[in-house]
């Protein structure tokens, strides 16, 4: 396919169906995950990117050979792999037999959260989840020290805007539609990330759909617009403050006698004190995943305003 | 606070991180990041006593026992490498105030150094954890890092190398997620000393043995092992300096240290070389590497290229030791880990200085230079000596255990061709000798000063290490003794 366009719309696709697959499977926070990240921001991202490339893919096909014979391989070796596979769902596989009873049967003693996924991702593994916060963070990072632009001059900065002023003046419908949606769509973000440790959600989620609104709102009303609202600095140093409370949260417990992230210390009750920390740490993941997401919009559409 | 060190080891980096962004001022920025990676070189040499005089220490994170939670286990051998990437970020980070001066836009400075603490926090993560999940987590964390200080090369073909790197890193960690997530399934844990008991029972499975396959192809892309190393040279010549010296020295070595750990420790000896033919394989490709590697560093116009070059070619001698499958051997690789980490950190920043001074490092230009930057040009002849492997540098003395432990194991066409892969070293580092020394300045460029204290310091302090533990070979030869024989369970 030759259409950058419709490659990014079937990946959305390709995200959302996935999304479904792990619905089907009953993991339904993977696919919360899959339908906001997937699905969602991650086609916004491209299509981002698309304005900036060109739509259309230009120059020589060449036709790698070799990348087909390696995907082959690779295909085939995955296939090989699964012929010795416990099958899905049976009860005796090695997944369901050794760690998972414990968290199934303990977690809600241990962490005091009903949602078990929430208990492992932010408690008992929670140190990977505070290193996938970092993995967002370090994009971010990247991205800033790559794309950011030096100051422009008065110029190109006018005549963007007389551009966005006729683009934005004319779809009527969709202005008034977005000012209606974007309020819900923020209250939702914020029930996502403070109702994850009952139900699917989480910091992750919250934090995409969080930044979705802010995308809209700039896409709609033009980035202009959109800057006289969000300070960039203030979304740069979010985005470490994010890890900073996350990181925060396990000195803290350090500092109280525990180990890193040990939230048991964090208050007099340990289970009082993994609400503490979970509610805590989910909060700085959802500050750092939605600052990035933004960060990485604005510079990406910052550059297509002053080519 | 001591019991905590093992976490400290890696949260201080981490979170100096995001606190750096809060300073505007490069040279503030510069001291902070310092400061954070001197404490945790402090905190890798403490572990390293610790672990040598009393064992395995080990860490539970958040409190939770593993396999529920993760755990952090420093053994001899990561304890080592620990301190090989903690000291030469420390030690290579002194330069980069005056090295990125020239070579970033000052708008991008207190950026870079962020970037820095998190591609040292993910290597020193990655080293550190007992959790193979917890590898892949961080093996992310700095790789994304590394991809965006290459990309920040003064050269605009650094964009087009950090992008291959990119497409290669990301496909090499995405295999051994591949293979954590087979290894998971057929064991229901992600703990590696909980995966090592529990593989042998399911070992002669298919899925086992595409884990084992994905997880092999994906760290030997990240360990740039010849054919795998394409990304690797361009990624070297364009990053800016001091991340050419950083990475060359420790990012190539925290690879090997994932293929040891993978294959010795979690799959097991046995598995790694008798189900798989890995020896013959690995044998091959490590002495092809030597000599392809070293032939096309002959030919190049760039010295970073060279030496680029050059760093692929000495993985080769890294793998060869570690295929041997004795303890010998795979001393040989861990000394060849500390040794190259010494040798490539100090040649790459010394070409930084040479950078700073004529803006170049092409082949051409370091005409004459032996007498304009004659402390710069002394140290690259040092480090290309080490290189080469002559007697009281530590190339010498990696060398010499490698060629051991090939006769030890009735090898002997492999210790030749390791011995005549050393005279293509020789030939490379004379090219370069000859440059400096024997040629007349071109003409039309002005006079050139030594380069500042600021790099003079730093690789001298590298190149009298490339000596001194040439000489003074206990610390390298001990530890890595221990590492080595406590990986083959034998007791010491």
């Amino acid at each position: 396919m030759r259409d950058l366009f419709a490659v990014v719309m079937m990946l959305g696709i390709f995200g959302l169906l996935s999304a479904s697959f792990f619905v089907v499977m009953d993991a339904v926070d993977v696919a919360f995950t899959e339908a906001s990240v997937g699905a969602g921001i991650s086609t916004l991202l491209m299509l981002t990117a698309v304005t900036l490339t060109g739509r259309l893919e230009d120059g020589e096909r060449h036709r790698p050979m070799w990348a087909l014979v390696v995907v082959f391989i690779t295909g085939g070796l995955l296939i090989y792999g699964t012929l010795d596979m416990p099958y899905f769902g049976s009860a005796d596989a090695p997944i369901h037999q050794h760690v998972a009873p414990r968290y199934i049967h303990d977690s809600m003693q241990e962490t005091g959260l009903p949602n078990i996924v929430t208990s492992v991702l932010a408690s008992y593994r929670g140190f990977d989840t505070f290193g996938e916060v970092v993995v967002i963070f370090t994009a971010g990072m990247g991205v800033l020290a790559l794309l950011t632009m030096g100051s422009r001059t008065g110029i190109h900065r006018v005549m963007a805007d007389s551009i966005f002023y006729l683009m934005h003046e004319q779809h009527l419908i969709l202005r008034i539609l977005t000012k209606i949606l974007i309020p819900f769509i923020l209250l939702f973000a914020l029930y996502v990330q403070f109702h994850g440790d009952f139900g699917p959600g989480g910091g992750f989620q919250a934090g995409v759909i969080f930044a979705a609104a802010i995308i809209l709102y700039a896409m709609v009303f033009g980035l202009s617009t959109a800057r006289r609202v969000i300070n960039r600095t203030f979304f740069k140093l979010l985005s470490a403050i994010g890890v900073l409370l996350y990181g925060g949260v396990g000195v803290v417990s350090l500092l109280n006698g525990g180990n890193f992230l040990d939230y048991n210390v964090l208050a007099d009750d340990p289970v009082a004190g993994q609400h503490l920390g979970i509610l805590l740490i989910e909060f700085g993941v959802g500050c750092t995943v939605a600052s990035v997401m933004v960060i990485i919009f604005f510079n990406f559409s910052g550059r297509r305003e002053f080519p | 606070m001591l019991i905590q060190l093992p976490a400290l080891a890696v949260i201080l980096p981490l979170l100096s991180a995001p606190l750096c962004l809060f300073l505007r001022r490069s040279l503030l920025a510069w001291l902070f990041t310092v400061i954070a990676s001197g404490l945790t070189m402090l905190v890798s040499i403490t572990l390293l006593q610790q672990v040598m005089a009393s064992g395995t220490i080990v860490y539970e994170m958040g409190g939770w026992s593993a396999p529920w939670g993760i755990e952090y286990r420093i053994d001899k051998l990561n304890a080592y490498v620990l301190l090989i990437v903690s000291s030469i970020s420390t030690v290579v980070l002194l330069a980069a105030h005056t090295s990125i001066e020239k070579e970033i836009p000052q708008d991008r400075h207190t950026l870079f150094y962020v970037l820095y603490l998190l591609s040292l926090a993910g290597l020193i993560g990655v080293v550190i954890t007992g959790d193979a999940f917890n590898v892949f987590v961080f093996l992310e964390i700095s790789s994304l890092a590394a991809y965006s200080l290459i990309a920040l090369g003064e050269d605009r073909r650094a964009l087009w190398a950090a992008y291959q790197y990119l497409i290669m890193g990301t496909i090499g960690a995405t295999f051994i997620l591949i293979g954590i997530g087979l290894m998971y399934q057929m064991t229901g844990t992600l703990n590696m000393d909980d995966l090592s008991r529990r593989l042998p029972e399911v070992a002669q499975t298919r899925t086992v043995f595409a884990a084992y396959a994905f997880i092999i192809v994906g760290v030997c892309l990240k360990v740039a092992l010849f054919p795998l190393h394409r990304w690797l040279p361009n990624a070297y010549a364009y990053a800016p300096s001091v991340v050419t010296a950083v990475l060359a020295a420790t990012s190539t070595k925290v690879a090997v240290y994932l293929l040891i750990r993978f294959t010795f420790s979690i799959f097991g000896i046995s598995f790694s070389f008798t189900t798989v033919p890995l020896q013959t394989i690995f044998v091959i490709l490590g002495l092809l590497g030597i000599f392809a590697a070293s032939t096309t560093a002959i030919f190049q116009k760039n010295v970073k290229h060279l030496f680029a070059y050059s760093s692929v070619a000495q993985i080769g001698y890294m793998i060869v030791g570690f295929s041997i499958g004795t303890t010998t051997g795979l001393m040989a690789t861990l000394l060849h880990l500390f040794n190259h980490a010494l040798m490539k950190s100090a040649l790459f920043l010394a070409l930084g200085a040479v950078m700073y001074r004529i803006g170049s490092a092409q082949l051409s230009q370091f005409q004459g230079l032996g007498r304009q930057m004659p402390f710069t040009m002394a140290a690259i002849v040092a480090g290309g000596l080490s290189l080469i492997g002559v007697p009281l540098t530590v190339g010498f003395v990696s060398k010499w255990y490698l060629v051991l432990a090939a006769l030890e194991n009735g090898w002997w066409p492999v210790a030749v061709l390791v011995l005549l892969g050393s005279l293509l070293a020789l030939v490379y580092v004379w090219r370069i000798v000859e440059a400096a020394y024997f040629n007349e300045p071109p003409a039309g460029r002005g006079a050139v000063e030594e380069a500042p204290l600021g790099f003079l310091i730093p690789v001298w302090v590298l190149v009298t290490a490339n000596i001194y533990f040439g000489m003074d070979t206990r610390l390298s030869v001990q530890v890595a003794q221990a590492a080595a024989q406590s990986l083959f369970g034998v007791s010491p």
